[in-house]
C-alpha cells in the first residue's frame, strides 16, 4: 500500500485554513525544525534523496548546499509556482488544498540556506490558487509563523511559460520579461538581484516537512535508490478517471494508468507523454518502466513534471504533435536563435503536412532541424520542444507518412 | 508568435469599438479619463516597491494595477508606469508585450480563454472554441462588437483533468459542453 505524503489533507474539511492544518500536526515539522542546525537539515534533506519535482530532478538538499558558506549578505529563497508545462496541475492542488504544507516547507528551507526573504511566483492566470495561498499566509503573519525572521512575499506572473524556467522566472521576478539567463553562474551563487538564491518547486518543498518530521531513511524508503518519496501525478488525456494521484515514485506507467481508470476513447493505448508536453512520447509497449527520474531518463524520455497525458488507438499523433508545435511557437521567448526560428518553422511545417500539403522528406527536415539545435541555447525550453519533434515523428512515421503527398 | 490559428493577446480595436489611442488624437474624445492613480493607489504602489530589494521587482504587481484601473494598458499608460519606476517607457513596453496577461488594446468587459493545449484539444476544445465562436459570431482573438466578451484561444491553464476548460475573467470553468458554454454566455453582461 503506497503511502500518501503530500495529499495527506486533501479530505480534510477546509484543508486549506491554518486551524485543519494545526489540527493535522501542522508546523510541528517547523518546531522540530528549529532545534536543529541549518547544516544538519541540508544534510537531512541530502539524505532524503528528494529531487526537484518542478521538472529538472536536481537533488534538492545537493542545491541547497551550493549557497556560498562565506556569503554574509542577504539569500532568497523563491518558491516556484509557476506551474504550466501541458498537462501538469499538481502544484494547483497544493495551493488551493494545503498552502500552509508550502509555508511550513518554505519556513524549513529558509533556515536550512539562512534566508530571511521568500518571494512566491504564482502563475498570473491561477487567481484562485493566489486567493488561497494569500490568505494562508495572512494567517501565518498573524499567528506569528512568518514575520519572526523570515517574510514572505507573493509575486504574481503575467502569463509567460518561459517563466517557469527558474532564471527566465528571475527575470520576471526582477521586472523584466522573462528571459532567462546564461548558467554559470547558477542561482545559488547569483540569483535574484544578484544574490544567492534558491528556486524550488512548490510540491518540492511540500516534501520537505514530512522529511523533517519522519526523517530522512523513511522518506528516502517510499522511492527508488536515487529518489526519495512519493510525488503527485496529474493524469489526463484519454484516461477514464483523470485526476492528480500519489505514488511511489517507484510505480510504474502502466499501473499509473490503471490507477486512473485504465485507458477511455476505444479502450486501447496508442501513446502516453509521461512527464509533461515536453516529455518524449511512449509507445503502448514501452509503459512497463518506473516513474522515478532515472527510470524515465533510461527509457528516452523524462518524468519531468509528471503530467501524465494518455492518448488511445483513436487519436492522431500528427495533430497531437501540431498543438505542441503550436505550442513551442507561441512560448518560445525569442532570446536564441535556434529556438525562435526552429519551433515557428517546425509549427509551420507539421500543419502544412496536417492540411495534407506535406512532402514525405520534411519529416525528415524536421528531424534535421530538431536535432541541430539541441543543447546550443541558454535555456532547456527548446530541449524540451525536441522531445516530442523527435518522438512523434521517429515512432509514429507511418501516420504522418500517411498525410503526406509524395 | 506564429501560427496557422490565430494567437491573439488583444482584439483588434477597431472590434472593440473603442479607437486606438495610440493612433488616435485624443483631443477628439470626450473627456478621456486620465491616466494617473489615485493617492491611495500611489501608496500601494510604494508599498509593492518596498517589497523587493529593487523596487523594479514590482513592476509586473505594479502593472497589473494599472490594467485592473484603467482597463488595458496604451502606450500613455506605458510611460506612466515608467515614471513611476524611473525606467525608460521602453523597459516597460518591452514587458508589456512579452506577457499575455497584458491587454495592448481595449478588451471586451469580459475575457473567455479557451485553453487549446494537448489534453483540452484530445477533450474537444476545437469544438467549444467554434461553438464560442458563432454564439458570440467573432473569432478568437476578438471582441463582441458590443464590448461584451474577449475570445481568445491559450496555452495549457493546468487544469487538463477537467477539460475541455476555459478560464472566464477570474475564474476557471471547467468540463465544458456547449451547453454550460451556453449558460455561461448567458451570465456575462
Amino acid at each position: 500500500m503506497a503511502e500518501i505524503v503530500l495529499m495527506r489533507n486533501f479530505d480534510r474539511p477546509d484543508s486549506h485554513t491554518l486551524t485543519a492544518y494545526r489540527n493535522a500536526s501542522g508546523y510541528t515539522a517547523w518546531t522540530k525544525a528549529q532545534t536543529m542546525e541549518p547544516a544538519v537539515l541540508v544534510d537531512e534533506v541530502k539524505k532524503s534523496n528528494l529531487r526537484g519535482l518542478g521538472g529538472a530532478g536536481f537533488p534538492t538538499g545537493m542545491k541547497w548546499s551550493f549557497i556560498p558558506k562565506a556569503h554574509t549578505g542577504p539569500v532568497y529563497l523563491v518558491v516556484n509556482a509557476d506551474e504550466g508545462e501541458p498537462g501538469t496541475f499538481k502544484d494547483r492542488y497544493l495551493l488551493e488544498h494545503d498552502p500552509h504544507a508550502l509555508i511550513e516547507g518554505m519556513l524549513i528551507t529558509a533556515r536550512a540556506i539562512r534566508s530571511t526573504l521568500g518571494f512566491v511566483y504564482i502563475r498570473g492566470e491561477y487567481v484562485q490558487p493566489w486567493r488561497r495561498f494569500s490568505a494562508a499566509v495572512k494567517e501565518a503573519y498573524d499567528a506569528g509563523l512568518l514575520g519572526q525572521g523570515f517574510e514572505v512575499v507573493i509575486h504574481r506572473g503575467a502569463g509567460a511559460y518561459i517563466c517557469g524556467e527558474e532564471t527566465g522566472l528571475l527575470s520576471s521576478l526582477e521586472g523584466k520579461k522573462g528571459w532567462p539567463k546564461i548558467k554559470p553562474p547558477f542561482p545559488a551563487i547569483k540569483g535574484a538581484f544578484g544574490q544567492p538564491t534558491i528556486v524550488n518547486n512548490v510540491e518540492t518543498l511540500c516534501c520537505v516537512p514530512p522529511i523533517i518530521q519522519h526523517g530522512a531513511a523513511w522518506f528516502a524508503g517510499l522511492g527508488t535508490k536515487t529518489q526519495g518519496g512519493t510525488r503527485m501525478y496529474s493524469m489526463s488525456g484519454r484516461v477514464k478517471k483523470p485526476g492528480v494521484y500519489e505514488a511511489s515514485v517507484s510505480i510504474t506507467l502502466r499501473q499509473l494508468i490503471e490507477k486512473a481508470g485504465g485507458v477511455s476513447g476505444t479502450g486501447r493505448l496508442k501513446g502516453v507523454v509521461p512527464g509533461g508536453g515536453s516529455a518524449a512520447i511512449l509507445t503502448a509497449d514501452e509503459i512497463d518502466v518506473t516513474m522515478d527520474v532515472d527510470g524515465l531518463k533510461n527509457a528516452g524520455t523524462m518524468v519531468g513534471s509528471a503530467g501524465v497525458i494518455v492518448m488511445d488507438e483513436s487519436v492522431s499523433i500528427p495533430e497531437a504533435l501540431f498543438v505542441l508545435a503550436r505550442f513551442y511557437a507561441h512560448e518560445s521567448c525569442g532570446q536564441c536563435t535556434p529556438c525562435r526560428e526552429s519551433t515557428g518553422w517546425i509549427e509551420k511545417m507539421v500543419h502544412r503536412i496536417l492540411e495534407g500539403h506535406g512532402r514525405k522528406d520534411d519529416l525528415d527536415t524536421i528531424l534535421d532541424v530538431a536535432k541541430r539545435g539541441g543543447g546550443t541555447t541558454i535555456c532547456a525550453f527548446y530541449d524540451g520542444a525536441i522531445g516530442p519533434y523527435i518522438s512523434y515523428i521517429e515512432k509514429f512515421r507511418s501516420e504522418f507518412e500517411a498525410l503526406c503527398r509524395a | 508568435m506564429s501560427g496557422a490559428t490565430p494567437i491573439s493577446n488583444g482584439p483588434p480595436a477597431a472590434r472593440a469599438g473603442h479607437a486606438d489611442p495610440a493612433t488616435t488624437n485624443r483631443a477628439e474624445h470626450a473627456a478621456p479619463a486620465p491616466i494617473k492613480f489615485s493617492a491611495e493607489q500611489l501608496a500601494e504602489v510604494r508599498r509593492l516597491q518596498g517589497l523587493y530589494p529593487d523596487k523594479r521587482g514590482a513592476l509586473l504587481p505594479v502593472l497589473h494595477m494599472a490594467q485592473d484601473t484603467f482597463g488595458y494598458i496604451s502606450l500613455e499608460t506605458e510611460a506612466y508606469v515608467a515614471g513611476l519606476f524611473e525606467l525608460p517607457p521602453a523597459h516597460v513596453h518591452e514587458v508589456v508585450t512579452f506577457y499575455t496577461l497584458y491587454f495592448q488594446q481595449p478588451k471586451g468587459r469580459h475575457v473567455i480563454a479557451v485553453c487549446h493545449n494537448l489534453s483540452c484539444h484530445l477533450a474537444g476544445a476545437q469544438d467549444i472554441l467554434r461553438h464560442l465562436e458563432t454564439r458570440l459570431g467573432i473569432r478568437r482573438g476578438e471582441t463582441s462588437e458590443d464590448g461584451r466578451v474577449t475570445l481568445q484561444a491559450v496555452e495549457c491553464l493546468c487544469a487538463c483533468e477537467a477539460a475541455p476548460m476555459a478560464q472566464v475573467n477570474d475564474r476557471y470553468e471547467l468540463n465544458l459542453t456547449s451547453e454550460k458554454c451556453d449558460r455561461i454566455l448567458q451570465d456575462l453582461r
